[in-house]
């Protein structure tokens, strides 16, 4: 089967950054693929060249088996693209957006399917509102819409929550989510981890245009598997002391390799009669792969804290 | 499919007339009566002092067709280039970039649109100043020139605007480029006077101004005379046309600005 989406050692630079640097990899159809990375990583600029808006120094891009440059009708005519940017033509209203933007893709008198996108995303009162007066909100659902109106098979969104608020955020999964299992191949970028988790079976991560990370979920999880303990106690047992631990507020945090080491710890503690005020285990999550493999171990600066 | 694809360039037209529809008092009335108010303050002051083609026509009647392509010229120039600045200031020309649009349905959509706001301008004036003020322009002496200078000329100018657009980084860019370029050359191109009545040095200056030739080419067409043959005329804004045309697309085709 044609790849969804194909990268072929893809490089760009602009000016003394070297934005991308010698990208390849495959989305297969069907597929929901997380981009991840933080801020300046190159995600946009990635997206940005399989849409045909930046052109690369070197490498090729496909959409569905066509080269976004040499074949770029076709190329364009199978991706839909969910821009980051909050942008809007302040001249039309909603309806007259949806209606020219499928009229660029050359369709004409698909009012039925606009009302179906509209009714979806929550937007039928608003169809003849002018996108001027919408809130930010609504326009970045509007945005969603102008990526599907073409109903293409391939579908890009570029931090879609960045700025949406909770409920919309939950609103927006579930629609993506329904778009996947309707057959549509999704590529998402986010710096949201949570989404990435709670959406993506299969994750890139870039950093410095590069990547530095691709795999299935489950195994980026699984390669950075351990557990830690979060233990609320007087004090530790002398000889787990020395093993290597945190503190955090009141607690103890202990890295245990193996569950079998918890019940070491549980042993040691009662054998010194040390009354445990609470105790928590916490697995691998999203974040902490993040963090591990994209070299920031300062939580506070990256925008992942808020997604928690 | 391969024939709804070729079709989004029209699409693409349709939202650049709608766009300044939309606006229609700014991008249409405005001119027109811009357009009237230099025609009322001129022929009112000059219409006993100015003699041109030695009296044979009436100073107010041969002011009209000079200031119709005056609008025509300046409002093709105005449409592409300040829908283009703002899209891309604003950021919304990803929609179209995105789409499956050819180099040639961006330029075609533009230009096209951009000659068609500078004709609906034109003819508004014109009608204006017929019903107001000048009936004999009902019926122009040899349309046809008048016809072919219109649609050279708003051409040229909308492709002009294309350019500006494109070059421009701000708002400011491109008020330089209007204020500095187009408004001094289509002023000094024959709108408010024969140039044949300025002294010498003067007409050789205003014959190397392209602007010159729309207008006066355009004006041939209503009156049968102009400062110079309409075929050196058509000769000379064909050629800037051409230049103008290969420019624009070689600037589009190259995706300069558009897809860095």
């Amino acid at each position: 089967m044609i790849a969804a989406v194909e990268f072929q050692t893809i490089s760009r630079r602009f000016g003394a950054l070297l934005a991308l640097s010698d990208i390849s990899f495959q989305i297969e159809q069907g597929e929901f693929f997380g981009l991840l990375g933080p801020n300046g990583a190159g995600k946009t600029t990635l997206i940005s060249v399989l849409g045909g808006l930046i052109k690369p120094d070197c490498g090729t891009a496909r959409v569905m088996g066509h080269d976004v440059i040499h074949d770029y009708l076709s190329a364009r005519q199978n991706l839909g693209l969910v821009p980051q940017e909050l942008v809007y033509d302040p001249f039309f209203t909603v309806r007259e957006t949806l209606r020219l933007q499928a009229g660029y893709f050359g369709l004409r008198r698909i009012d039925d399917w606009i009302d179906e996108i509209l009714h979806y995303l929550g937007l039928t009162d608003k169809a003849d509102h002018n996108m001027r007066i919408l809130s930010g909100g609504m326009k970045r659902r509007v945005l969603v819409a102008q990526a599907l109106v073409h109903k293409p098979p391939v579908i890009v969104l570029d931090e879609p929550t960045a700025g949406v608020d909770v409920e919309l955020r939950h609103a927006l999964w579930s629609f993506i989510g329904k778009l996947n299992r309707a057959g549509h191949t999704i590529l998402l970028t986010t710096h949201y981890l949570e989404e990435a988790e709670a959406l993506c079976t299969r994750i890139a991560m870039l950093k410095n245009g590069k990547v530095v990370a691709l795999d299935t979920k489950d195994h980026l999880l699984s390669r950075f598997e351990r557990i830690t303990a979060r233990l609320y106690a007087e004090r530790l047992p002398a000889l787990w002391q020395e093993r290597e631990h945190r503190r955090e507020g009141g607690a103890f945090l202990i890295d245990l390799a193996r569950f079998e080491d918890m019940e070491l710890l549980l042993a040691a503690l009662r054998e010194e009669n040390i009354a445990i005020d609470r105790l928590q285990l916490e697995g691998t999550d999203l974040e902490q792969v993040f963090l591990k493999l994209t070299g920031n171990d300062a939580p506070q600066t990256t925008e992942t804290t808020h997604a928690k | 499919m391969q024939n709804e694809r070729a079709q989004g360039w029209r699409a693409l037209l349709y939202k650049e007339v709608l766009r300044f529809c939309h606006v229609g008092t700014q991008t249409i009335a405005a001119p027109v009566l811009t357009a009237l108010l230099y025609l009322l303050i001129f022929s009112h002051v000059l219409e006993s002092r100015v003699l041109v083609f030695g009296g044979q026509i009436a100073y107010t009647t041969f002011l009209v067709p000079g200031l119709i392509m005056m609008s025509v010229l300046q409002n093709a120039f105005a449409n592409t280039s300040s829908s283009l600045i703002q899209s891309r200031i604003v950021g919304n020309m990803v929609f179209f970039l995105l789409a499956p649009i050819t180099p040639w349905g961006f330029f075609a959509a533009y230009t096209l649109a951009g000659v068609l706001r500078g004709v609906m301008v034109g003819v508004g004036v014109w009608l204006a100043a017929t019903l107001l003020f000048t009936p004999a322009l009902w019926q122009p002496v040899a349309p046809l020139w008048s016809l072919i200078f219109l649609f050279l000329g708003s051409a040229l100018l909308a492709m002009l605007g294309i350019i500006a657009g494109l070059w421009s980084e701000k708002f400011d860019h491109l008020a330089t480029f209007q204020n500095f370029i187009i408004v001094p050359m289509t002023f000094l191109s024959g709108v408010f006077y024969s140039v044949q009545t300025l002294p010498d040095f003067w007409i050789k200056v205003s014959h190397l101004n392209p602007f010159f030739y729309m207008i006066d080419g355009f004006r041939y067409g209503f009156f049968g005379i102009a400062d110079v043959s309409p075929w050196i005329s058509l000769m000379v804004v064909g050629v800037a046309t051409l230049f103008t045309t290969w420019t624009t697309w070689r600037l589009i085709a190259s995706g300069w600005k558009l897809r860095p």
